[in-house]
């Protein structure tokens, strides 16, 4: 249809009648700008978030064949990536991979069954929190680090200091994002199921504690960076095995391929603890969403 | 959560639903609450009304058993529910569930309740949802399954909170409906708070006025039902209680012959100069002069 069109077809109007000069006339000069549709190509999320990384080893593995680094300063990618393959055929690899898993696996648990039984008492009773909260927030000040020393001496150079510095690693990140998200719960909610029928206990298991759920695993996903960076310190000073044994090991034969290996299974580790989160919350988050099938 | 107050007993005189006496809340040193007299019957459907700030929530939730830190006597039914402005729907917690939401399966098994919590759902037109979650419904939808979860328990006594106010107005239409559907095959007690005045006088058998703590008007509403906002005695009505929220309105006109008019101004009068708080809702209201 035309503008012509458009405007011979209008009803009539009582303002048609009015005089011409008294009434308002609007110049229509200006045409709304139309911006074209851009087409985009449709590529998965996971394919686009791997390019950054690959530019990254691709630029890197440049600068190291160019011969900016000599392979002494830094490995390139091919050579980390062959010093895995080797160590891996020697079998030297996979028990010094398990056993960091494992303390990891051990310490995380810990520290995140503390950190949320502490939250739990501290968010439900204010007892709880008047006892609790301060004596942690003081804790949580004390570098974990700065505890090395103390670790050994209490609990020698066994399994048990590494699992005692990565539980302290993690527990504060889930009892602060825990404690907050009960805190946080919609009172209102609390009022509803208070008015039918929820008994105490029932209000904590229906209400109280899903609604803290998406706090607690954002303290669980912060818990998981925590205690990797306190695996590699604690496996460095007093270990004789781990990732974090192999890179010390690999820093008195000059071996600077081995000591990168190790540094990059850390990040792949951390990146796959993150994936494996984000699907915790995907499944266990789906009303967030709105997603009706199970 | 604070520890429950002992509160007055929950049995109630027979042919009631409340009966509240010298029923005073302050809140510091606001008396939100002055001495508020209310009785409502086994069946009836009272709405009461009052400008923001005049205590028709707290009363609601006096009688509800949420504000227990009043003084007076209050008598309320075993059996209550509330609906609230907003729906309040668990959101973890799927459509159905939400409507069973602390009610025990009883002797005849999970199944029978479940298949309760369904028949509340249809009533309300919402059985084809009860698996989704509660935010993936529109505001009137997570309204409906606040009212189905009132309904499944079955109360002698309906508390409901302004449940409309925050709907849109087409929506609105349809809700008043439905409620008034629903009450009238259950025939719970109802209290209805609103500042809706035509809203109050479609859906109650009587309304009462809040002004400053303490009830100022009860009118009974004698209109034949379904309501006509145009109805000449509707928009008498509607003034009358308008007047009384503290709104002035032009009245009405040509609906009402000037000497019915200042014969109702007389009676508001009348009923704001003797001694608003200690007015008894019990007491035989004259009806309206329409």
């Amino acid at each position: 249809m035309s503008v012509t069109d458009l405007l011979t077809q209008r009803p009539r109007r009582e303002s048609d009648d009015r005089d011409a000069r008294t009434s308002d006339v609007i110049a229509l000069t200006t045409p709304v700008p139309r911006g074209r549709r851009r087409r985009r190509w449709h590529v998965p999320r996971l394919l686009r978030r791997t390019v950054g990384p690959l530019i990254v080893l691709g630029v890197w593995q440049l600068a190291c064949s160019l011969g900016v680094f000599t392979s002494f300063e830094v490995a390139s990618p091919v050579a980390v990536f062959d010093a895995a393959r080797q160590l891996w055929a020697e079998g030297v690899l996979q028990p010094n991979l398990l056993i960091s898993l494992q303390r990891v696996a051990e310490g995380l648990g810990l520290g995140t069954a503390i950190g949320l039984t502490f939250a739990v008492i501290s968010g439900l009773f204010w007892v709880g929190e008047d006892l609790l909260d301060p004596v942690i927030q003081a804790a949580r000040a004390v570098p974990i680090l700065g505890l090395v020393p103390l670790a050994i001496i209490w609990f020698g150079v066994g399994e048990v200091p590494k699992v005692f510095l990565i539980a302290l690693g993690s527990t504060f990140a889930v009892y602060i994002n825990t404690f907050a998200g009960i805190r946080g719960v919609d009172s209102k909610l609390v009022e509803a199921g208070q008015t039918f029928g929820l008994s105490r206990w029932g209000l904590v298991r229906r209400v109280i504690l899903p609604g803290a759920l998406p706090n607690f695993l954002v303290g669980l996903r912060l818990a998981l960076v925590g205690c990797w960076l306190i695996v590699i310190v604690a496996e460095e000073i007093n270990a004789q095995s781990g990732i974090g044994y192999l890179i010390m090991q690999a820093q008195t034969t000059g071996r600077t391929d081995i000591m990168m290996m190790g540094l990059a299974i850390y990040a792949l580790l951390g990146i796959l603890a993150d994936a494996f989160v984000r699907l915790l919350e995907r499944r266990l988050l789906t009303w967030r969403r709105g997603y009706a099938g199970a | 959560m604070r520890r429950r107050q002992e509160s007055a007993p929950v049995v109630s005189a027979e042919g009631f639903a409340v009966i509240a006496t010298n029923v005073r809340r302050r809140f510091n040193d606001r008396e939100v609450l002055r001495d508020v007299n209310l009785t409502i019957e086994g069946d009836e459907f009272v709405a009461l009304l009052g400008r923001s700030g005049t205590g028709k929530s707290t009363l609601l939730r006096i009688l509800g058993g949420l504000d227990t830190e009043y003084e007076g006597d209050v008598l309320v039914p075993e059996r209550r529910a509330v609906v609230f402005q907003e729906a309040r729907l668990i959101p973890w917690q799927r459509v159905l569930a939400n409507v069973l939401l602390g009610l025990r399966p009883g002797e005849d098994g999970a199944g029978a309740l479940k298949a309760k919590g369904l028949d509340a759902l249809g009533e309300v037109e919402l059985a084809e949802h009860a698996r989704d979650w509660p935010l993936t419904l529109s505001g009137g939808e997570a309204q409906r399954v606040a009212l189905a979860r009132a309904l499944v328990r079955e109360p002698q006594l309906m508390l409901l909170d302004e449940p409309f106010g925050a709907l849109d107005a087409l929506t609105r239409i349809k809700m008043h409906a439905l409620l008034q559907r629903l009450c009238e095959r259950h025939r719970p007690a109802v209290l209805l708070v609103t500042h809706d005045v035509d809203e109050a006088l479609l859906l109650a058998d009587r309304a009462v006025v809040l002004v400053d703590g303490a009830i100022s008007l009860d009118v009974r509403i004698d209109l034949e039902r379904p309501r006509d906002r145009g109805d000449a005695a509707f928009v008498e009505l509607r003034h009358r209680l308008l007047r009384e929220l503290g709104v002035e309105e032009r009245p009405p006109r040509s609906t009402v012959a000037p000497s019915e008019a200042s014969e109702a101004d007389f009676e508001t009068t009348r009923l704001a100069t003797t001694s608003p708080g200690r007015r008894r809702s019990d007491d035989p209201t004259p009806p309206p002069t329409i």
